[in-house]
């Protein structure tokens, strides 16, 4: 990395990295003056906590976690997907479906979630369906939004082409759709992972979330604080991710 | 003469469900092979709705429309049309764009393809641009991009609107000259729209004039210059004269 390479990612990130900075130290003069770990426990405290339960959290409560947000994920992207496509396709299906996908955001999922697990009990489905059921809305609107945001003077150049409609889709709108499905996914990531967490607080036997709820009802601050960095950290490699593979395949996204 | 006529209006008419009259009312005209016909008039007058009308992208309420003799309703692929601006899909390269209506016409094998693509963009001087991104060729480049694309429609019949509009003045100059050029070569029938009466001259062997609005006749007048032109043609009298007489007749409040 050439030195203004250096200078130009520190005037980016410098900024954030300093706030963040004089944020942490903040916290951790406030938590050592009001010296009550069990309420606000300093950020030194919480790294420790993380590194003494290492084991159970990476081996046990993070795959747990992870596993539901990869299912729901999943989910809600082919089923946010399937909706915004059956939406451009069908006018009538768009009358009939997007009022019940907005109004479907009104549902308090919190509240839901124990009628979930009386459903599915403790296994994985009762956390996927809250995770799901908060993430395939931003996929489904921003994919749909995508859909309504294809240029109709390409369209038509292309019916003047005398492309079919299948032809149509597949040369033009999906390519075109997929900045939008991009964007869908940096969104629903975040909030696969909150989904997940939620779900684990209100009905599990294992997960970040379970662990952190675990770790409350032992008044032990810093371990509750423990599995939410871990939830934080694994939410903001995912985006990172994401945001690799748009890089290598939305190479337009600016022309 | 009628029996060589490429495109044929035939009492075509035509309103816009927003407003209270027809837009084309009962308009008939043709246009014999291998013809370069401009349409000029004021902006707003109904020209672009004409072209809509033979790419069917609008029906008219009444009259017919042919291309070679046949009725154009439930046809396709029997003319190119070159929009406004280039509309050259970001996502794919320009060999890609161009080769688009041929993927669209189906039936041709990728090495064939590969061959058309390439003999387009040489005959429109981009031979090894098919590589890169629209993105990285210049405003003249990616209209002559278009119109190769417009070119393996395969089309004799041409639909130019105003293809050189949203280029810079010493750009669209030069580019005509090219145009000009591409077609004594090809010898395609072109109908071109423009509001550009200098441009008209140059390039076109016979000019049709709105002289009213709604557009119900087109009125034909034949350019008297002599192929090859330059750019010193627009220089003799007859093409002043010529000149002069349009512009009059573009500033007449239409009736």
């Amino acid at each position: 990395m050439k030195w203004s390479e250096w200078k130009a990612a520190i005037c980016k990130n410098g900024p954030a990295a300093a706030l963040v900075c004089f944020l942490l130290l903040l916290w951790e003069v406030a938590a050592r003056r009001i010296n009550a770990a069990y309420i606000l426990p300093a950020p030194e405290q919480i790294l420790a906590r993380l590194w003494e339960l290492r084991e159970p959290l990476f081996a046990a409560h993070l795959p747990a976690t992870m596993e539901v947000v990869l299912i729901g994920l999943l989910i809600s992207v082919l089923l946010g997907v399937g909706l915004a496509v059956l939406m451009d396709l069908s006018p009538m299906a768009e009358k009939a479906l997007y009022p019940l996908i907005v109004a479907s955001q009104t549902i308090p999922v919190t509240a839901l979630a124990p009628l979930f697990v009386l459903w599915f009990g403790y296994s994985i489905w009762s956390r996927v369906l809250v995770t799901v059921l908060m993430t395939f809305f931003p996929v489904a609107i921003t994919v749909y939004d995508g859909f309504r945001s294809v240029r109709t003077d390409m369209k038509e150049l292309m019916l003047s082409f005398g492309a079919s409609g299948r032809q149509i889709f597949f040369k033009l709108k999906l390519p075109a759709v997929l900045p939008y499905f991009f964007s869908a996914l940096r969104m629903a990531v975040p909030i696969s992972v909150i989904g997940a967490a939620i779900g684990e607080w209100l009905g599990a036997q294992c997960g970040l979330g379970y662990f952190s709820r675990r770790m409350m009802t032992q008044l032990d601050g810093a371990g509750v604080f423990a599995p939410v960095l871990l939830l934080s950290l694994a939410a903001m490699l995912m985006v990172a991710a994401v945001g690799c593979i748009e890089a290598v395949l939305i190479h337009w996204r600016n022309d | 003469m009628s029996g060589q006529a490429v495109l044929r209006f035939c009492d075509v008419r035509f309103q816009y469900a927003s407003e209270a009259f027809s837009i084309i009312d009962r308009l008939s005209f043709q246009i014999q092979r291998g013809e370069f016909v401009s349409v000029i008039g004021a902006s707003g007058c109904g020209k672009s709705t004409i072209f809509r009308l033979v790419n069917q992208l609008l029906i008219p309420a009444e009259g017919e429309i042919l291309v070679d003799g046949l009725p154009i309703a439930g046809r396709r692929r029997y003319c190119g049309y070159m929009p406004q601006q280039d509309l050259l899909f970001p996502w794919r390269t320009v060999a890609e764009n161009v080769r688009l209506p041929l993927e669209i016409q189906g039936g041709r094998t990728q090495a064939e393809m590969n061959r058309l693509t390439e003999e387009a963009l040489q005959s429109v001087g981009l031979f090894g641009q098919g590589a890169k991104a629209p993105r990285e060729l210049s405003g003249g480049m990616r209209q002559r991009a278009a119109f190769a694309r417009t070119l393996l429609t395969g089309s004799e019949l041409l639909l130019l609107d105003e293809p050189f509009s949203a280029l810079d003045y010493l750009t669209r100059l030069s580019m005509r000259e090219w145009l000009l050029k591409q077609w004594e070569r090809e010898r395609k029938t072109v109908l071109f729209i423009t509001h550009d009466v200098e441009e008209a001259v140059f390039l076109s062997t016979r000019i049709l004039a709105v002289e009213t609005s709604p557009i119900r006749k087109l009125r034909s007048i034949e350019v008297p210059l002599l192929f090859p032109r330059t750019a010193a043609s627009l220089q003799r009298p007859e093409a002043t004269e010529l000149k002069e007489e349009l512009i009059r007749l573009l500033r007449k409040e239409p009736s």
